[in-house]
């Protein structure tokens, strides 16, 4: 566990699932964008606006993810002190916000021609507009502080308080009435989607998975290069910076070429 | 000696956090249990039959689904007329304006407005609800021919009581 | 052809779904990319000011704050 917080280890590690996650993501968003576009049927009820149910649903599921992720890395960097673990949370908020966002517009854009609305205040509709003001939030949070270990301080413990928002979501749709309906893959007896609609589904919710690794690679090493940029400022190198000077090659940096 | 001491410390900070996400998700329980009501999106036909007479003043809304037949287009062309039913009690709805393109006798309605003094809901918003099944026209026809589909209406119908 | 670009009537509603999302996606990709790209040309100017101060000593710790 402690061997693999370190960020030369993690650096590695990256370096080698980097190609694999660009791979899985191409093929399966391309495949999964053929089925959602072209090859799936039109649902018997809601014609093709059931295309939007390929996105909707696969971001809606990352919002989750993402938010459960980074409450976890924030219970690590409060608990142990990881600074790779409060990066990582760090690197998590901007792409569940991402999602989240996309989540709410898509299914904004799904509400208006098949509900007769954009929006209502229900309360699946609303728990998931609160995880977007959780992630942003967090966000503001972190960097409000000139000491960044303040910062990640506050930012879990808001992260911690509100992952209890992620089951009011879930079954948000199962303990109220709500316009927004019942669940359709995790649920009891088995997802009530065809299976030719379920395919482009979980494509794409790998291919956004993929997607969220490599973002998250991306982010984690462009903060770890920040932190030793802040590092080196405050031992006091570049104060006295003599303009351009040629870049070297960085043996920081040897794990993480691309 | 100090290395046990930052383990135990480390601990403490393990249960202390969890001590506080126990108690914030306990708050949170109680906090929604107690406003059960106002998160609640729409009432049932059979909610509003408990509470009858409603005040004619009071902006609700209503949920269920729309009762196969029962749809009518008054004279002057735009307004309609429908009942919404949970299988228990009926209401009937009366709205002026554009349908949502879902709906469709049989299936999911939300109406927001208010019950006039003849018992009559007159709605100033109407929204589809739609079930969580997805599936194209031929496995839908399918099912139907294969007497599946009065399961998927019943648990409509019974989503809709909640 | 013309039935995939119509969407049965929900043209409008379908493709800005997948057209916002995919902007959104790359958005996000370019920002870090880019994020990235300049923090290392930061921190190599950094190391090479470090280099030619401190020759004989080894790297300035990197994590702990």
């Amino acid at each position: 566990m402690h061997r693999f917080a370190k960020p030369s280890v993690f650096l590695r590690l990256a370096s080698a699932v980097m190609p694999w996650a660009v791979g899985i993501t191409v093929l399966t968003l391309a495949v999964g964008l053929y089925l959602a576009l072209v090859a799936s049927p039109a649902d018997y009820q809601q014609g093709d606006t059931v295309r939007i149910m390929y996105i909707h649903v696969p971001a809606a599921w990352m919002g989750l993810f993402c938010y459960v992720g980074m409450a976890i890395c924030g219970a690590m960097s409060l608990i142990w002190k990881h600074p790779l673990a409060d990066i990582a949370a760090r690197a998590t908020a901007p792409i569940g916000a991402t999602f989240t966002a996309l989540c709410l517009i898509t299914g904004s854009l799904w509400g208006e021609p098949m509900w007769g609305t954009w929006w209502v205040w229900d309360a699946r509709l609303t728990s998931m507009l609160i995880l977007l003001f959780l992630y942003l939030g967090y966000m503001a949070l972190v960097n409000a502080f000139d000491d960044p270990e303040r910062g990640s301080k506050a930012g879990s413990a808001l992260a911690l308080v509100g992952v209890i928002n992620v089951p009011i979501v879930k079954f948000s749709v199962d303990w109220w009435n709500t316009l927004h309906q019942p669940a359709s893959v995790a649920r009891m007896g088995g997802p009530s989607i065809d299976p030719s609609m379920l395919w482009p589904l979980f494509l794409i919710a790998i291919g956004f998975t993929g997607y969220y690794v490599i973002v998250l690679i991306l982010r984690i090493r462009l903060e770890l290069n920040e932190r030793r940029i802040r590092a080196l400022q405050l031992s006091g190198i570049g104060e006295d910076a003599p303009g351009s000077v040629q870049p070297v090659y960085n043996p920081e940096q040897a794990g993480a070429g691309e | 000696m100090s290395l046990s001491r930052a383990k135990s410390r480390k601990r403490q900070r393990l249960y202390l956090i969890g001590a506080a996400l126990l108690a914030a998700g306990g708050a949170a329980a109680l906090g929604l249990t107690a406003f059960r009501d106002s998160v609640v999106f729409f009432f049932s036909p059979t909610e509003l039959a408990e509470q009858s007479p409603m005040d004619p003043d009071r902006r609700l809304r209503i949920g269920g689904l729309v009762e196969e037949g029962s749809l009518q287009k008054l004279e002057n062309g735009s307004t309609v007329t429908f009942t919404v039913t949970d299988m228990q009690h009926d209401v009937q709805v009366s709205y002026t304006g554009i349908l949502p393109d879902l709906f469709r006798e049989g299936q999911g309605v939300v109406a927001e407005g208010h019950m006039n003094p003849k018992g009559q809901f007159v709605a100033q918003e109407v929204l589809a609800k739609h079930d969580e099944n997805y599936m194209p026209r031929e496995v839908a026809d399918a099912l139907k021919k294969s007497g599946h589909w009065e399961e998927i209406e019943k648990q409509n119908a019974k989503n809709m009581r909640n | 052809m013309t039935d995939f670009f119509e969407m049965g009537g929900y043209a409008g509603y379908v493709w800005s779904s997948y057209g916002l999302t995919t902007i959104a996606l790359l958005v996000l990709l370019m920002v870090s990319l880019r994020g990235l790209k300049k923090s290392r040309r930061d921190l190599a100017h950094l190391e090479t000011l470090l280099k030619s101060r401190r020759p004989r000593r080894k790297k300035a710790p990197v994590r702990q704050p």
